[in-house]
């Protein structure tokens, strides 16, 4: 038989063919690539990470000056990513769930907002709504002098928002000490009572307990450390404020921005999740005799959530990509920082490498926690 | 035996209570149904009392349409001037002046297509060829150069043209790559299944931004010394290699929610591969998701304002601008919010399609 005739050796030709093909364009264009830079006098390679940066920062979560690595720089605008994606993410789930049972509500008035705001926001895109959100931030709020002051302790003014925060306080770390251990508790307390009620039937109202705890465990620290109430109230010193936590207009727009449009997509995944369980689960769930938050949590949740999450982790994974759109308003997000490194020193296939490996790695691991979510709340399934 | 004398017109004259009719059966029914949804209706009733009526005051009573830049800065309202003013500029960006008909007549066809391509009595084979004759004529209208027309740079074109140019080309090009990605990674053949594989992941993966970078920075980089493309050009290629990706996924869902037995049926007849997946699988695999299809358009028409970070003229760019301009200068929320309505426009009427055709397609009615 001619080989041609074959279908695995035709098969093995094919990929053979394929892999060839794709080897020479890229053999081509590094080639190009090649003598291009070799023209322009670059020398490929990372060491420049190496060197000093001479550019300051606005925002440093961690310490950072101009005579900091280049390397540094690029660490201080990965962590303004993940802070701001970080913060964004839980923010827009919030929104995005109360505005997605929003929907669903039988208050018409409530729903119908809900479908405008879901409708508006799907429907302008994120870099434009940024836009106005910065422009209206600088236009319409005073200057650091006429700051406005709904309440105590919180400023603001078109030089960004001040709020009053505790002062620190050597309490503070037992406090947080004490919270993460009323979380422990919660989940111990979830997963006894959980046996308990398979084992005996008998209830447990877990919910408020857990609550209590979460709260209560860090307010008795509280207590015993003598109640440090004293507050870090921001004051106006030159020209802008000191101390209290200062949020710049750059973060406040991508924060709003951001949330505002990933939620409205937030939303439509949990509505559809919600709708997706049959009213006839909820009937049968209600002719047993469960009562409306039984009903919620041990029959429609897991079943909806199931469906929802897999929407929701593409939207959280968009939310962390479309911060990168900071550069367009001069947030220095990691892209930004980057870009900087970029016209600073000509290494733009490796600056435009470290972007794309900075997002694959945060996507990457956000698809590996959700895939874990994801098994783990599949296993509900019968 | 007492009669009784059933007056049945009078009781079919008899209304129904008021309570469970009218505006008010209809008020208790979805407003005040209960303490907490009577609750929310006061509580929004209140904050559209409070907020409304100044933003309609803002928008119309106190606002200017017509007048010049000082006489805004006097006035309360908004100054609708910045757009009324700009608004050949914002349209058309840096397009020269005289020969702004030209793009207006490319958006004109484009539009005109458009609106057949809405109803699906007019899909036919004919309809495709005009799109493929009206893109064609779109550029070479926007260019120019032949037929006495005077040629335009491609760095002078900006403004709406621009946007729906990029997501135009940009889809018509990315769809036929996306098929291809799909197929490759339904593929049996390992080899070019993982190379599909680790292409898709590895452009979803990335924010769009990296990629117009690497358009702009990276790509020169590429070519031969001598040879040069374009930026719009190199934008619109991130663009379509981009969108290739997201199609290839959706195309995916549609190839695995085919049955088996269309594949068994096909081999049964004889086909080969080309024959399977041209006459049996695609057909109906593509069918399937034509709905988000066109959500990854909408989002591809939302995308290419991120041109913008590469400075190309498109409408995001070109209402930058003119909020640049000193004389225009704080007006910029009447402008975004103009633009914001004409984006709006563009994707609420996609996917209003969509949901159109999702209906019109379900023709699998049996299931």
């Amino acid at each position: 038989m001619p080989f041609w005739l074959d279908s695995d050796k035709r098969a093995i030709f094919y990929q053979i063919f394929t892999f060839l093909m794709v080897g020479l364009l890229a053999y081509y264009l590094v080639n190009n690539t090649l003598i291009n830079l070799e023209k322009q006098n670059i020398a490929s390679g990372f060491e420049f990470l190496e060197k000093e940066a001479a550019f300051e920062i606005g925002e440093t979560p961690i310490q950072y000056s101009a005579a900091d690595s280049y390397g540094r720089a690029l660490i201080v605008g990965a962590l303004n990513t993940l802070k701001v994606s970080f913060v964004g993410i839980i923010l827009c789930l919030i929104i995005g769930i109360i505005v997605g049972v929003a929907r669903l509500s039988t208050n018409w008035l409530v729903s119908r907002i809900a479908l405008i705001y879901i409708e508006v926001m799907q429907n302008i895109p994120v870099l434009l709504q940024l836009f106005f959100w910065y422009a209206l931030f600088y236009e319409s709020f005073p200057g650091p002098r006429q700051a406005l002051n709904p309440i105590d302790g919180l400023f603001i003014c078109n030089r960004g928002v001040a709020m009053g925060i505790p002062a620190s306080h050597p309490a503070h770390k037992f406090i947080i000490i004490a919270l993460v251990l009323g979380l422990v508790i919660s989940f111990i307390i979830k997963k006894w009572a959980k046996k308990r009620q398979d084992e005996t039937g008998t209830d447990f109202p877990v919910f408020w307990t857990s609550v209590g705890i979460t709260l209560g465990l860090p307010l008795v620290v509280w207590l015993i450390a003598g109640a440090p109430s004293e507050m870090d109230i921001p004051a106006l010193k030159g020209f802008n404020f000191k101390g209290g936590l200062m949020m710049s207009p750059e973060f406040i727009a991508l924060l709003l921005g951001l949330v505002i449009y990933t939620s409205a997509f937030v939303a439509e995944a949990v509505r559809a999740g919600i709708q997706a369980v049959s009213r006839g689960q909820t009937e049968a769930a209600m002719s047993i005799g469960l009562k409306k938050s039984h009903i919620l949590n041990l029959v429609v949740l897991p079943q909806a959530l199931r469906i929802i999450i897999p929407p929701l982790t593409s939207q959280m994974l968009n939310l962390t990509k479309n911060s990168s759109l900071a550069i367009a308003i001069g947030f220095p997000d990691f892209v930004s920082v980057a870009n900087t490194t970029i016209n600073q020193t000509g290494q733009s296939i490796e600056g435009v490498a470290l972007i794309m490996l900075c997002y694959l790695t945060f996507s990457l691991s956000t698809s590996v926690f959700m895939n874990w979510y994801n098994k783990k709340s599949k296993l509900v399934e019968r | 035996m007492a009669i009784i004398a059933i007056d049945k017109e009078k009781i079919a004259r008899i209304k129904p209570p008021v309570i469970k009719t009218g505006v008010i059966g209809w008020l208790k029914e979805n407003l005040f149904n209960g303490v907490i949804n009577s609750l929310l209706t006061i509580i929004i009733f209140l904050f559209m009392v409070k907020f409304v009526p100044p933003f309609i005051k803002w928008a119309f009573v106190d606002s200017v349409w017509f007048s010049t830049s000082q006489v805004c800065k006097e006035c309360e309202g908004a100054c609708w001037s910045a757009i009324t003013k700009n608004f050949r500029f914002m349209i058309f960006g840096i397009y020269p002046y005289e020969l702004h008909w030209r793009p207006f007549v490319s958006m004109l066809s484009l539009f005109t297509l458009l609106y057949f391509t809405y109803y699906r009595k007019y899909w036919s084979k004919t309809l495709l060829y005009a799109w493929l004759a009206g893109l064609v004529a779109m550029a070479v209208l926007m260019k120019g150069g032949i037929f006495g027309l005077t040629p335009v740079p491609t760095e002078m074109w900006g403004g709406l043209p621009l946007t729906l140019l990029l997501s135009i080309f940009g889809l018509t090009a990315a769809y036929p790559l996306g098929v291809i990605l799909a197929l490759g990674r339904d593929s049996k053949l390992p080899g070019i299944r993982y190379m599909c594989v680790t292409y898709i992941e590895l452009i979803r993966g990335v924010p769009l931004i990296s990629l117009l970078f690497m358009a702009s920075i990276i790509f020169p980089l590429f070519l031969p010394e001598g040879v040069t493309i374009n930026k719009i050009l190199r934008a619109q290629a991130a663009i379509i290699f981009f969108t290739a990706a997201y199609i290839a996924e959706v195309v995916r869902g549609g190839l695995q929610g085919m049955n088996k037995g269309q594949y068994e049926a096909a081999d049964a007849l004889g086909l080969n591969y080309y024959q399977t997946m041209r006459l049996i699988i695609l057909p109906q695999a593509l069918k399937i998701v034509i709905p988000p299809t066109v959500s990854v358009l909408v989002s591809a028409f939302k995308d290419t304002s991120l041109v913008v970070i590469i400075s190309l003229y498109d409408l995001l760019f070109a209402a930058k601008t003119v909020i640049q301009k000193p004389q225009w200068n704080g007006f910029s929320t009447e402008v975004y919010i103009f633009v914001a309505i004409l984006y709006f426009l563009g994707c609420f009427s996609m996917s209003n399609f969509s949901r159109k055709l999702e209906e019109e397609l379900d023709t699998d009615k049996r299931s």
